[in-house]
């Protein structure tokens, strides 16, 4: 039988509540959302937080909502309503394409996107896809507000510009007309990890491509980014020869390791070729060739 | 702690450790052994329930995140002694063997056929994909989800009645 160590538990009933628990508690405190990340890593003792602070009770975080020319996602929006949302998939079929192949619909039920995020597993889905859109996280703490860049949020595998007595309370994506996005992922089997996944926007400019941006799952790119690839798209025709190009510089510039899920060069070879397809289905789609 | 939840609509107290786990909760406290524990890493779904209205995996969950929140499980389906048609459609459509991941299986159905009312076959297995069954090869368990879909309450309380 798998339990977590022993530890104290608290409710929050709002962001200032959680913030002032997370700093009467100290560094061995922590926020639990959803749980489906932290409660498995506590059952096998990879982590044992002293408190735990639900943040479950907090209004106003599981919101998704348009703010100007940004679209704003709440950090306790769960991925169920994610992959449900119109408005997301109005914008950004990247979401739906990743939320259908995350997990399943009983762990989207429950998993949030802030816990997605700051958990900063370096196959996380929603990192990569929110990498490869970029866009900004917004951190409370006790002395306000501050926003990071998406691209510097996460600082190295399960790790985050989340300090001890802060919290993440939403994601934003900036709008871009007539883009096009898109999600490939393989895994082992229904509802597993990435082998290995890429998230795609392309925006286009007649057929040149104006902004471009990729975001690789579990292929170790740092910040699961390889800005080589993109900067070899930016302004140039959207031809196959040129998204071939860019594919095969995530196939070499990633860093994907040996494991249980496959071999360092089964992966690299993904990382290509999911790169091309993921380019390919963001540019159907934003010439509506594809929904 | 001290914890209190709505478990099948009964209002039920107990004084807890915060790491117990949703799913001894409900089996070792409350004794609703209904409710199987299986793989014990949010893999197989066989302790599926409802928290909220919402299927979720207890082994997944704390009992403590449930205060003050409404707990289903399949003890909760039947209704004055009249099966739910999620448990019916697995009579007659036999959709179990061994009936280990039953219970799961029925919540999670139950779930989806209060969101989708008529889902095909493609939904059912989306949605019954965290819910992992070693023997029946889901053939089955997807036609009795289908039998439930196509025999709502109403319809199948005048059969036995
Ligand atoms: C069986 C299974 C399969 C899965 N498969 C996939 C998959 O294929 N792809 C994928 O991407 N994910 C997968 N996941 C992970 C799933 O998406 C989790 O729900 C998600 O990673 C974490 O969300 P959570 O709300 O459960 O976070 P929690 O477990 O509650 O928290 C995770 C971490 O984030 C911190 N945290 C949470 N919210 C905040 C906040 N607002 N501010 C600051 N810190 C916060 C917590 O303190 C903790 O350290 C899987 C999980 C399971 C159990
Ligand atoms: S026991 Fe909960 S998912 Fe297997
Ligand atoms: S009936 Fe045996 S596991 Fe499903």
């Amino acid at each position: 039988m798998q339990v977590p160590e022993t530890f104290e538990y608290e409710r929050a009933s709002s962001v200032e509540e959680a913030l002032d628990l997370l700093e009467r508690h100290g560094e061995e405190a922590r926020l639990i959302a959803g749980g489906h990340s932290l409660l498995p890593m506590m059952k096998i003792r990879l982590a044992f937080p002293e408190v735990l602070i639900d943040i479950n009770d907090v209004p106003g975080l599981d919101q998704i909502r348009i703010e100007g020319d940004q679209l704003v996602i709440g950090a306790m929006v769960r991925h169920q309503q994610v992959l449900d949302s119109p408005l997301l998939y109005e914008h950004y079929p990247v979401f739906r394409d990743a939320e259908k192949v995350i997990a399943d619909p009983l762990v989207r039920n429950r998993g949030t996107v802030g816990g997605s995020f700051c958990q900063a597993d370096p196959a996380e889905d929603l990192s990569a896809g929110g990498a490869a859109l970029g866009g900004s996280v917004v951190i409370r703490s006790k002395g306000g507000e501050r926003v990071e860049p998406m691209r510097d949020f996460h600082v190295g595998p399960y790790e985050t510009k989340v300090g001890p007595a802060e919290m993440l309370t939403e994601v934003r994506f900036p709008i871009r007309p007539g883009a096009g996005s898109a999600y490939e992922k393989v895994e082992r089997r229904v509802g597993d990890w990435a082998v290995a996944a890429v998230g795609a926007f392309v925006q286009l400019d007649g057929d040149t491509i104006a902004d471009v941006g990729i975001g690789l799952a579990a292929v170790g790119a740092d910040h699961y980014i390889v800005p080589e690839a993109e900067e070899a798209l930016r302004g140039k025709p959207a031809t196959l020869e040129h998204l071939q190009a860019a594919a095969q510089l995530c196939h070499d510039n990633c860093a994907p390791t040996t494991d249980q899920r496959g071999p360092e060069d089964f992966k690299r070879h993904l990382a290509g070729e999911l790169t091309l397809r993921a380019l390919k289905r963001s540019i159907a789609r934003a010439r509506g060739e594809e929904s | 702690m001290q914890v209190t939840m709505k478990v099948n609509g009964d209002e039920v107290t107990r004084d807890i450790e915060p790491r117990m786990l949703l799913v001894h909760f409900i089996r070792d406290e409350l004794e609703l052994t209904g409710t199987h524990w299986g793989c014990d890493t949010s893999n197989c779904g066989t302790c599926t329930v409802w928290v909220d209205g919402e299927a979720v995996k207890s082994c997944t969950t704390l009992a403590v995140m449930c205060g003050a929140r409404e707990v289903h499980t399949v003890e909760g389906l039947a209704k004055g002694g009249e099966l739910d048609p999620v448990q019916k459609g697995f009579m007659e459509e036999h959709g179990l063997q061994c009936g280990f991941c039953t219970p799961g299986m029925m919540m999670t159905a139950k779930w989806l056929l209060e969101k989708d009312p008529d889902p095909d076959e493609e939904t059912i297995r989306e949605a019954i994909s965290g819910n992992l069954c070693r023997c029946t090869g889901y053939e089955n368990i997807v036609r009795a989800i289908r039998w439930a879909a196509e025999h709502p309450a109403d319809d199948t309380s005048e059969v036995t009645a």
